[in-house]
């Protein structure tokens, strides 16, 4: 356990010194969704009833940008043989990876999101709705995201492979929280696409690390 | 040092392994043994399976048949427990570029978890005084070979495998090295070693060649 308590650290430290890394995906989650007033149409009504879309979609992008980086510098230099020759649990370490990688990918973005809302006139009532929608789901987007870069890890050019194969996984993520942003907005309950979300979580917490520490066995054990 | 009883001894045996690479057998019913106080060099030509030996004795590669105990129990069975007892030093050093040594060498031997002093005792002998607290990324290729060394001063397990250390050392840094190996089999312990490097002056040394004769 002491080594993924030091690897959460290092990771830590590391952001720290490539600010890049987690500011890059937030200026891009920024701009993607400035561009739609520019490229669709800038009216306040036609706005207010994308907007929450509009926002998921662009984080959504934002984290898959991220995610290429997760474990290649790792592979790249070792450290991840280390990892695995520790004898520590994959499990946990995986666990701890997702966890910074929310940290500085997932919870930015949720932080900043109710400045894009205020840009894209989201409804007033629906702001809440989400930033819950993004702080339940975001953590969901990484701990899936790590399955892929788990899988790519190892190719020199992964980035689009990546997109392509979680993309797809990131559809029912995107339905619940898009549903629960527009339903707040025009003044429904969403705690039904919230708590959805949050079993999502769960399962992912659960299940993903298991698929992403199998698929960093298989790239390192050749 | 005194080796502690039991726990702390080394009894790695392999047996009648074999293991091919894309259709080109690299070894064949190749059996020994490692036990406290050898020192065990693989040696032969690039591409012998140097490498792959190394890892699957690490327990990082299972591409093989045959089998490998450490005290007597299958190495995939009892893994985690071995992987608490041997040090793997890989080719790649695992060094990150930029952190500072200091930084690196905490992460590296954070499942031993070593105090401050113990860390900035290690790089003081491993020869990097007054770069503790520079990014690797400026030190030169010795140097951050000499980072992933520094552990070799603060474990305090009793079987270390190590690929290739000489890499991109000095003199003074090849003879360091020498005499770490020399001690650590000396108090009991045991280092398996691939290196093209003449090891000679080393007491309980054996050779392994591969890709010949065995």
């Amino acid at each position: 356990m002491s080594l993924v308590i030091a690897t959460v650290k290092r990771d830590f430290i590391l952001a720290a010194r490539n600010p890049g890394e987690w500011a890059n995906p937030l200026m891009f989650f920024l701009m993607v969704a400035a561009l739609f007033p520019l490229a669709v149409d800038p009216d306040p009504t036609f706005l207010s009833k994308i907007a929450g879309g509009v926002i998921w979609v662009a984080a959504l992008l934002a984290t898959l940008l991220s995610l290429d980086s997760l474990y290649r510098a790792d592979v790249e230099d070792g450290s991840l043989e280390q990892c695995l020759a520790s004898g520590e649990s994959m499990y946990a370490m995986v666990l701890g990876k997702a966890l910074v990688h929310w940290c500085i990918s997932g919870l930015p973005l949720t932080l900043v999101s109710p400045l894009l809302g205020l840009m894209l006139h989201l409804p007033d009532e629906a702001y809440i709705a989400m930033v819950l929608s993004l702080a339940v789901g975001t953590p969901i987007l990484s701990l899936l995201g790590s399955v892929g870069a788990a899988l790519t890890a190892s190719l020199s050019s992964g980035g689009l492979l990546l997109t392509l194969l979680i993309l797809p996984l990131y559809i029912p993520v995107l339905i619940f929280a898009a549903s629960a942003v527009y339903h707040a907005g025009i003044g429904m309950a969403y705690n039904g696409q919230i708590a959805m979300l949050g079993a999502m979580l769960a399962l992912a917490i659960a299940l993903t690390p298991f698929a992403a520490a199998a698929a960093l066995k298989l790239n390192l054990s050749r | 040092m005194t080796p502690a009883k039991g726990a702390n001894q080394v009894n790695l045996q392999a047996r009648a392994l074999y293991c091919e690479r894309d259709d080109r057998q690299l070894f064949a019913d190749l059996s020994f043994s490692v036990c406290s106080g050898d020192l065990l060099q693989l040696a032969g030509p690039n591409g012998a399976g140097k490498t792959t030996l190394l890892r699957l004795l690490a327990g990082l590669n299972h591409d093989y048949t045959g089998d490998v105990t450490w005290h007597d129990q299958p190495l995939q069975h009892v893994y985690s427990e071995y992987a608490h007892q041997r040090l793997y030093l890989g080719h790649l050093s695992a060094v990150k570029k930029s952190l500072t040594p200091l930084e690196n060498l905490r992460w590296l031997m954070a499942s031993e978890v070593p105090n401050e002093d113990q860390l900035w005792g290690a790089l003081e002998e491993a020869g990097l005084a007054g770069f503790e607290e520079t990014p690797c990324q400026h030190l030169s290729a010795g140097q951050q070979r000499r980072v992933a060394l520094a552990r070799l001063c603060i474990t305090q397990l009793p079987l270390w495998i190590l690929d290739e250390p000489f890499t991109a050392l000095d003199k003074e840094g090849v003879a360091w090295l020498e005499q770490k190996m020399q001690k650590q089999v000396n108090r009991g312990g045991a280092v398996i070693i691939t290196s093209h490097h003449a090891l000679e002056g080393i007491h309980g040394l054996r050779q392994l060649t591969l890709g010949g004769a065995v």
